[in-house]
């Protein structure tokens, strides 16, 4: 079953062409890679995903892109609540400058919850999730920024987490982190992927292999190649892929 | 040689540094001193101003009156020695002029020569006089007593509620009117002034589109450029006579005409540094808000105020700062009555009208120069805290990230 479905989708930054028609589906609870040499629009593509791109200005979006079913850029979406269904993990680790508990709570508190008891729990289930409780659950109060980087990244994991969105999408979630929490954080996607679709885009191909069911290479704005992340890095089609995953150029 | 030469005007130029460095310090500790030494002067000083006598009947049992007792006695607000711990009987009050009522011009002499003698003997015969007269005519073998006020003491001069500092006989240096005049309007100027400026400086950082705010922000910096004397020109034309109509006051020189003056001067401060603030707000931890689905607003005041809040604090230590100082509009709209205010709807003067508007009436040196010197210290120390307070919130902001 398909999570997320896009038909030729076209992204202009002002006169700039930076998606090119991109038609992909990434299917329910499978772990989709993205990658390519920077500048070549797979974060910009990840970011239609949860309309993170309608902040900045100037761009202009063509094509359809359905999450579960529905076009997300039809004019009586809101865009809060697609934000509630499509969790985000940014690049740098940004914790808010509250305590940790407030972190993970914050999705909760937005959406109008209340129930300090419910709000206690499902904290504790993400930070669990997250694979973080074991190390602040006696710190809770304490300012997120007294944790290390790799801490704050799963933070930021357990924080997303917190609200249930059924797609979490990773733009290069391991990129700040030193090599131990990025295998923690890998550890984390792999035991994610049961009940959440997950998008990553990373620089990284060696944690393509090892964290992704599918990977999509992305060339100027293209999509070039699509497959199984087996097939696509000991069989790739396009020339331009295989030159790529063996490092001649990126 | 020539390297000898350039070494030489680094060393010529390094030296003009340090000399400067030197002087200005040395200047600004100079200021400083002089302010406190003058000021402090005043504490040396009795209320009586200088050259007056204030004398009684030897026999008089009241050996020792307040600044205060002796203005309460020259309003007849007290009119008994009994009030004063004496006998039973009512004070009478004798002033230098007065003489006549009791001896003839031959007696006093063409050129008051006999004056000092008639005085005494007036003091001597009368055991409830109280006199008041220059020093000059003083008998050296003068047969009454001379009372000697107390040096103005700090308590009185900090607690004091009534300040007439050009009073006679003894002047009332309360400054307690001022003080808390100068709060009171600086006070309601913060009050006034932070939520709009805050309401504005989160409009400009993080709502209006980048042409609105290229423009908006220019032009509400402009308005810190405006001398303080326009805004107490546009005050009295236009702010005083609409409180005046608005609330039915007989007058509208009110601390609210001074403290909206003072508002208005103080937006600019607090909108730029705010705004600033705000704007310093990473853009992840924006995104990080929107992407967990919460709306524009909610992402303002759940991250960007909580980030940015001791920016905000500074901005409006900062503002208060300039209210307090602020002299020339102040002066021009609050009505300078020097009592204790209770409502915004009542005149108010501050410290810095205070010395603005008296100092060139008070002679050098004197009781009356001296004290408004202390209320400079006082000022000077009021300022001195608040800037400590925005240095206190800006290092607690470089450690908090």
């Amino acid at each position: 079953m398909n999570s997320i479905e896009t038909k030729d989708v076209h992204l202009y930054y002002g006169d700039f062409h930076a998606l090119k028609g991109i038609t992909m589906a990434m299917k329910k609870n499978q772990v989709t890679a993205f990658i390519g040499p920077s500048g070549c629009g797979k974060s910009t593509y990840l970011r239609c995903f949860n309309r993170m791109n309608d902040l900045i200005d100037g761009v202009r979006i063509e094509g359809d892109i359905l999450i579960d079913g529905t076009d997300i850029y039809k004019s009586d979406i809101q865009v809060d609540d697609l934000r509630k269904h499509v969790g985000m993990v940014f690049q740098k680790p940004n914790p808010f400058p509250k305590s940790i508990f407030e972190n993970v709570a914050y999705g909760l508190r937005v959406n109008g919850t209340k129930d300090k008891k419910f709000i206690e729990e499902r904290v504790e289930r993400s930070l669990k999730q997250a694979a973080l409780w074991d190390e602040v659950k006696d710190k809770l109060k304490k300012s997120a920024f007294e944790l290390s980087g790799g801490q704050q990244q799963r933070l930021c994991i357990a924080r997303a987490l917190a609200i249930e969105p059924s797609v979490l999408l990773m733009d290069e979630p391991t990129s700040a982190l030193d090599p131990l929490s990025t295998a923690k954080t890998e550890e984390l996607i792999h035991q994610l992927k049961e009940n959440y679709t997950i998008v990553i885009v990373t620089h990284n191909m060696q944690q393509a292999g090892r964290v992704s069911d599918y990977t999509a290479f992305f060339y100027l704005g293209e999509l070039v190649e699509y497959a199984k992340t087996k097939t696509l890095f000991t069989n790739p089609k396009d020339q331009r892929t295989q030159n790529y995953i063996t490092g001649r150029f990126g | 040689m020539k390297r000898y030469f350039n070494n030489l005007g680094e060393r010529v130029i390094e030296g003009l540094i340090t000399l400067s460095g030197t002087v200005t310090s040395i200047t600004v500790l100079l200021i400083v001193f002089f302010l406190f030494k003058e000021g402090l002067g005043v504490f040396s000083q009795t209320p009586v101003a200088e050259g007056s006598v204030i004398a009684v009947n030897k026999q008089n049992p009241v050996k020792e009156l307040t600044a205060s007792q002796v203005k309460e006695i020259f309003d007849q607000n007290i009119t008994n020695w009994n009030q004063l711990g004496g006998a039973n009987a009512p004070i009478k009050l004798f002033e230098v002029d007065d003489i006549t009522d009791y001896y003839t011009e031959e007696q006093i002499g063409s050129n008051f020569e006999y004056l000092p003698q008639r005085l005494s003997e007036l003091v001597a015969k009368d055991p409830t006089i109280l006199a008041f007269f220059p020093e000059e005519y003083l008998a050296k073998d003068f047969a009454g007593r001379r009372i000697e006020l107390d040096n103005i003491s700090v308590g009185g001069f900090l607690g004091g509620k009534e300040w007439y500092p050009t009073i006679q006989p003894a002047v009332q240096l309360g400054v307690l009117p001022l003080i808390l005049g100068t709060l009171w309007v600086s006070l309601g100027a913060i009050l006034i002034a932070l939520p709009l400026g805050l309401a504005t400086s989160i409009y400009l950082a993080e709502i209006a589109n980048p042409k609105v705010r290229n423009f908006l922000k220019p032009v509400i910096e402009l308005l810190a450029g405006i001398p303080s004397v326009v805004y107490g020109f546009f005050g009295l034309v236009v702010i005083v006579p609409l409180i005046q109509d608005v609330f039915g006051l007989p007058v509208g020189e009110t601390a609210l005409a001074g403290s909206i003056i003072l508002g208005i001067m103080a937006l600019p401060t607090i909108i730029s540094v705010s705004e600033d603030a705000m704007r310093t707000t990473p853009r992840a931890m924006k995104e990080a808000s929107l992407a967990l689905g919460a709306n524009k607003w909610q992402t303002i005041y759940r991250v960007i105020i909580p980030y940015s809040i001791s920016g905000i604090s500074t901005a409006a230590i900062l503002g208060i700062g300039r209210a307090i100082g602020e002299t020339m509009a102040v002066l021009m709209v609050t009505g300078n009555a020097s009592v204790i205010p209770h409502t915004f709807l009542e005149p108010v003067r501050t410290i810095p009208a205070t010395i603005a508007a008296e100092l060139g009436e008070a002679p050098q040196g004197g009781i009356h120069f001296q004290a408004l010197f202390a209320l400079g210290c006082i000022l000077f120390l009021m300022t001195l805290a608040i800037n400590m307070t925005v240095d206190l919130v800006s290092t607690k902001k470089k450690a908090n990230r």
